[in-house]
């Protein structure tokens, strides 16, 4: 009877492991045919989707479509566009967001409560309500550079960047950290006579780990991932484009599905190194937005 | 509360002033811009001074109307048929291009359907705007469901304890963190009508009883597609919400149950669910906004075909305030999308008001 028992329980843990093994090809099988197919010529590459090949990096393997991608289309400045948008972006992001943060939870001052009221209220415009007015306002917005003023900020880096670098969302979020740290340790800080910016710099950031290293996912997420529909219709020439409308590059009347693919390849294999080495913090950083409503 | 150790004005906003200008500047102001810009007939780049026109922009948007259009009779009073014995109607244009009916200048057949002899046609001054709110509204109506009842199901999945049990989560979670314009043109080729990945799955499952379906280039199939996918790519996201809300219940209430002899079914019908009150809130809520604001996937995958019948809202906004250079009927569409969302947020507020 003994054995009938634990041959069941065996059966049972077999069943739930290959449920979940199941439900991991549906979320792994485009990424797995992606990265398999970008190493095969495209013959060879349609003809294997009719079998299990299509996942199996077999036949002729090579980096070729690497090569040809790179000849296509000046992939090495898309990427270099669009990491230093987003670096520059997430840097700017954690440190004015913070500043403002810190303000709205250890200082009193008029007006502190009406503007944190606004820029909470500014959480429910989503960014596609506001692209078309935003494209006519940065076309007429003056900039003082190094040849004087200019007007207008089309095909440039800062229009990519100044935007974006405050958002409710991460002022939100350190708020919210702020707020459970020891009030007494700014006030004996104060009575001790340091000033705001010493506060700021060498008590609340030193503190605020987890709160920046979630801000910096997720907005380095939404600056390489999710920047299309802005870099689309106001960026045009090439020398300022990010990676993801590079794409625009791969569809000629003939599609090179392997170039495609390495380009795929190439543009998403950064992030998933990023994500499996620091899952944990991916994932709690998205719980996190969670606690936004 | 107040001390005088925190008060201080000048520093108050002096920290505050630098990330709040940004943000009036690029989100405040086009915002009311946008709303300003609906009035107008503002254009990206023109020689005219743009022109405060009223409503003019929503009633180009909104305007519909039924009409009725009688069969049409021979000299002899009998209803024309035509070789498959169908009824003829007189042409829409009769109506909305004749004088005896101003109000209908201009507008154009949405649908019809057969009213006894008679055939109601509605008529849109914008077609093309209402397919593009129909299908948001379709796509949202669908992923809700599909998305976050999956997610939830996902939650449970991974809530088990089971050796192991993180390498699946990091799988199922993996499409999330892959740009969404990735993931479009990846499906983009496992849609395709020929060679396509999906097709030849199916075949495969189905031992060839399975007919291909150019599943993009079909206007019953595209909209489905595009929401299977995106259902798909965002599943992990809010199984890690739902999975926060399921670990945030008690174990002493799964404890009574156990006790009380609860079947798993009883368990999460009265503990499990009733405790996800606030997150099934927060999921619904979340996705409806996201879909509202789809755009990549039909950029990237359709743009808008075949035959319209992928148009959505952003879509429309970007196709005609950038690619038209009609600043304000883009910016008319950015309204009525907000109205949209501020709609669904006083929802969410009243279903997480309601429980306190």
């Amino acid at each position: 009877m003994a054995s009938v028992t634990s041959d069941n329980r065996g059966l049972r843990l077999a069943t739930r492991y290959a449920v979940l093994v199941l439900v991991g090809f549906v979320f792994l099988f485009p990424l797995v045919f992606m990265v398999v197919s970008s190493l095969k010529p495209d013959q060879q590459l349609l003809a294997d989707t009719s079998s299990i090949r299509a996942f199996l990096p077999v036949g002729d393997i090579s980096l070729d479509n690497y090569v040809k991608a790179f000849e296509r289309a000046p992939i090495g400045r898309f990427m270099m566009n669009s990491v230093f948008v987003t670096v520059v972006t997430v840097g700017a992001s954690i440190l004015l967001c913070s500043l403002a943060a810190f303000s709205f939870v250890f200082l009193e001052w008029k007006g502190r409560n009406i503007l944190l009221t606004v820029i909470v209220a500014t959480l429910i415009i989503p960014f596609e309500t506001i692209a078309v007015p935003l494209l006519l306002f940065v076309s007429k917005l003056p900039w003082i550079g190094l040849d004087g003023l200019e007007i207008g900020w089309l095909n440039t880096y800062r229009v990519q960047i100044i935007p974006w670098m405050v958002d409710a969302l991460t002022i939100f979020l350190f708020v919210q950290f702020f707020k459970d740290l020891p009030r007494e340790l700014i006030e004996a800080a104060r009575v001790e006579g340091a000033s705001w910016l010493l506060i700021y710099r060498k008590i609340v950031m030193p503190l605020s780990g987890p709160v920046i290293a979630t801000a910096a996912i997720l907005k380095s997420l939404t600056m390489y991932n999710n920047q299309y529909l802005w870099p689309l219709i106001v960026v045009q020439d090439e020398a300022h484009r990010p990676v993801m409308v590079g794409l625009g590059y791969f569809f000629q009347l003939q599609i090179a599905w392997g170039e495609v693919m390495a380009y795929l390849t190439l543009i998403s294999v950064p992030v998933i190194a990023f994500y499996l080495v620091l899952q944990r913090a991916f994932i709690s950083s998205i719980a996190s937005t969670g606690v936004k409503g | 509360m107040s001390s005088k150790l925190t008060r201080s004005n000048k520093a108050g906003w002096l920290f505050a002033m630098p990330g709040f200008s940004l943000l009036f500047l690029f989100i405040i102001v086009p915002f009311f811009f946008a709303f300003y810009l609906s009035l107008t007939n503002q254009r990206l780049v023109s020689p005219n001074e743009a022109q405060f026109v009223g409503l003019e922009n929503y009633r180009n948007l909104l305007s519909v109307a039924v009409v009725t259009l009688e069969p049409e009779t021979d000299d002899a009073g009998q209803i024309v048929r035509d070789e498959d014995g169908e009824i003829e109607y007189p042409r829409v244009r009769t109506i909305t291009r004749s004088d005896e009916f101003p109000q209908y200048r201009g507008m154009g057949e949405w649908f019809r359907w057969h009213w006894g002899d008679t055939a109601k046609v509605v008529i849109a001054s914008d077609v093309l705007f209402m397919k593009a709110l129909v299908n948001t509204l379709t796509f949202a109506l669908f992923i809700v469901p599909l998305q976050g009842g999956g997610a939830l199901l996902l939650a449970l999945l991974i809530n088990q304890k089971l050796r192991g049990i993180n390498v699946f989560r990091t799988v199922y979670f993996m499409p999330v963190v892959i740009s969404i314009v990735v993931i479009s043109l990846l499906w983009r080729f496992i849609y395709s009508g020929n060679d396509g990945l999906l097709n030849n799955i199916l075949e495969v499952l189905t031992l060839g009883a399975f007919t291909p379906i150019d599943w993009l280039g079909r206007t019953d199939t595209a909209l489905g597609s595009i929401i299977a996918m995106s259902a798909w790519q965002g599943m992990g996201f809010h199984m890690v919400i739902w999975l926060a809300g399921l670990q945030a219940i008690s174990p002493t209430l799964y404890e009574a149950a156990a006790i009380e002899g609860a079947s798993k079914w009883q368990t999460f019908r009265y503990v499990t669910w009733p405790g996800l009150r606030n997150t099934a809130v927060l999921v619904l809520i979340v996705i409806t906004m996201q879909s509202f604001a789809v755009f990549a996937q039909v950029d990237v995958m359709t743009n808008g075909g075949p035959l319209d019948s992928t148009q959505t809202l952003v879509f429309q906004t970007v196709e005609r305030g950038y690619g038209k250079q009609d600043i304000s009927g883009g910016a008319t569409i950015s309204v009525i999308l907000f109205l949209m969302v501020l709609t669904i947020s006083a929802v969410q507020g009243f279903l997480t008001r309601e429980r306190k």
